[in-house]
């Protein structure tokens, strides 16, 4: 469905607040860590899309999730990874690009084993 | 016959109104009124439009200036008998901190809105109606300002209600919620905020404050909302007037109408979910919970408003079911967000204590103690050990409600609910299919929301650092932030109650 405006091109005014070319080079990358909500919600960063799926986990993912009780004892050899809806296995050396990721990709992940306090 | 012989309220309101909707001759109708067809509503007749309760604007004048003379008669008694010492709790406060920041600001925005309205429709009566209405959302801002500025004097985070209402990220919430509406056409709005708002949810909103300000020795706050009342229930007979007249002029209005219904109940409710955390968590004495509130005012009352309106063809509004379930889930889920975010709201947050617990397995028999209750003991037992837990990111917002994404799956408690589309080839995200539904009818409007996260990230709110954010939301960082235990609040809370146990001797 599309909007019903009063300007008649009205949509040929819109600008998108969000693209890509916004964010000075980096791209958007969401991520969450299931079954543990003490984290409210999935958790927002700007990154370069060259930058090594490996990084991202040793370099942002785990120390933002630092704080949980589990997060010393992810076995990350064990972890278990959706990118955007698909169950994936990343090329931890590869860029996040190369692995299919794009601006606004969201990246969940599972850890077997950890659940947290009755999934907090 | 006496030549000056008063006139009834009911003649004085003929005159008031008479010729008002005069044909125009110099310009056509429709360049007079350019907003109030574009929207695909049919009007046949406007003068089937019957303002009941036909209020001059003398009249108007003396009732308002009357319950204005009682209102700030009151003020001034609460702060010459330092009225702010014998509230509840020092908590307490914080109720008014999310009310100033978070809802007067819309009543300016309705106030906007409704004089836009009551200029660019065509019918005298919705006109005159719509004025009246723009008036009283101006006189409520003005005196939640005066009521609260009282407050201000001595507790954190008050003072730049304004600006942090333009820039805080939880305050976009709201904001864009009247932001919607406000940009919407006239018919659209008046569903928005005089049906969806100020009808059917305003009891959701209004009485949990206003009974919360009385639980809690707050007679400033209550008589307020006192001299509020007798506008709101004009404002509700505008609301069920605007959306009968609309399905009685044509049938093709049907279903526009139920589409702004679903978008604007659901609209709405998530943007309750903060009175939700307000009437559970924040109100040291509680009124009742969220839930019992939730089943009163929309489960029985809104079902009873349905049944009525369904001979007009209107249906429950879409998602109405999921809503209800979530009445379980949103004040706990709500609240986890504000605890984990404390360094970056305008007001403090707090661990429930055991009594306050024990209350919430009460009224949550289904949830509190299977998904939240652990969740909670968790954090305070963190709290005991010095590794009180804070979340370090920033949070993936909802592009059409733009809360963070904290809401679960229907019926699954344990994960959350993630949803997204396409959109010239950019994705995008969502709490729920009532939030992505609403996207999806009108993508155009909602790309170009204004998501706080990713302002920051694009350099536009102060700075890359959390505190660079913070300067540039005027926070005053260790008193208008984080816990309430140890903050400047706490600290003159104590010195109050010290002073009262020592005249009691």
């Amino acid at each position: 469905m599309s909007i019903i405006a009063l300007a008649p091109d009205y949509e040929s005014k819109v600008e998108p607040r969000d693209p890509l070319k916004n964010f000075h080079g980096n791209m958007l990358v969401y991520v969450h860590w299931e079954e543990h909500l003490s984290f409210c919600s999935a958790i927002a960063f700007p990154l370069p899309p060259v930058m090594p799926f490996g990084a991202l986990v040793s370099e942002v993912i785990a120390p933002h999730y630092a704080a949980h009780p589990d997060a010393s004892k992810i076995d990350w050899s064990k972890a278990e990874w959706m990118i955007d809806g698909e169950k994936k296995t990343p090329d931890f050396d590869a860029s996040l690009e190369a692995n299919g990721m794009h601006h606004k990709s969201l990246v969940r992940f599972w850890t077997p084993g950890l659940s947290g306090v009755a999934f907090s | 016959m006496s030549g000056t012989k008063k006139l009834a309220l009911r003649q004085r309101y003929e005159y008031l109104t008479r010729g008002l909707d005069w044909e125009t001759t110099y310009q056509p109708m429709d360049k007079v009124f350019p907003y109030d067809s574009f929207e695909g509503i049919k009007i046949k007749d406007w003068s089937a439009w019957e303002d009941p309760f036909r209020l001059t604007m003398d009249s108007y004048w003396k009732f308002q200036a009357e319950k204005e003379r009682k209102l700030y008669a009151v003020l001034d008694s609460f702060a010459q008998n330092n009225g702010q010492t014998t509230i509840s709790d020092g908590r307490y406060a914080n109720v008014l901190k999310l009310f100033l920041t978070g809802i007067s600001p819309e009543e300016y925005q309705a106030h906007r809105g409704f004089a836009f309205t009551g200029r660019h429709l065509r019918g005298a009566g919705a006109r005159v109606a719509a004025q009246m209405q723009s008036l009283d959302e101006l006189r409520h801002l003005q005196t939640q300002v005066h009521t609260i500025s009282h407050y201000n004097k001595y507790f954190d985070g008050i003072a730049e209600w304004p600006l942090m209402h333009d820039r805080v990220w939880y305050l976009s919430v709201p904001k864009s919620f009247f932001d919607d509406a406000r940009s919407a056409g006239p018919f659209e709005f008046m569903i928005a905020i005089g049906f969806a708002f100020e009808y059917l949810l305003t009891n959701l909103l209004f009485v949990p404050f206003m009974s919360g300000a009385a639980y809690n020795g707050d007679m400033s706050t209550v008589t307020f909302g006192f001299s509020a009342q007798s506008d709101e229930s004009r404002h509700m007979t505008l609301g069920i007037e605007i959306i009968k007249f609309l399905l009685e002029q044509h049938p093709d209005n049907l279903p526009i109408v139920q589409k702004w219904v679903d978008k604007w109940f659901w609209r709405g409710h998530r943007l309750l979910g903060i009175v939700a955390m307000m009437m559970d968590y924040m109100l040291p004495k509680k009124v009742m919970s969220w839930k019992e509130a939730w089943d009163i005012y929309f489960v029985e009352a809104g079902g009873a408003l349905f049944q009525d309106l369904g001979r007009y063809g209107l249906k429950m509004p879409k998602y109405a079911d999921i809503a209800t379930a979530e009445a379980e889930h949103i004040s706990h889920q709500n609240w986890a967000v504000f605890y984990q975010y404390t360094h970056a709201a305008a007001f403090h947050t707090w661990m429930p204590d055991n009594e306050h617990l024990d209350w919430l397995s009460e009224k949550y028999p289904n949830t509190f103690d299977k998904y939240y209750r652990p969740r909670w003991e968790m954090w305070a037992k963190m709290e005991k050990e010095g590794k009180r837990f804070y979340n370090p990111a920033l949070p993936q917002l909802c592009q059409t409600c733009q809360i963070p994404m904290a809401y679960t799956e229907p019926g699954d408690p344990t994960t959350i609910c993630f949803r997204s589309t396409q959109y010239k080839g950019d994705t995008y995200h969502f709490c729920s299919d009532g939030c992505k539904d609403i996207f999806c009818d009108e993508p155009e409007k909602f790309v170009q929301a204004w998501l706080p996260v990713h302002q920051i990230f694009q350099g536009n709110c102060g700075g890359a650092t959390v505190p660079d954010v913070l300067k540039w939301y005027h926070m005053n960082v260790g008193a208008d932030n984080m816990d309430y235990v140890g903050s400047p609040d706490e600290k003159l809370w104590n010195e109050w109650h010290a002073e009262k146990l020592r005249q009691a001797g």
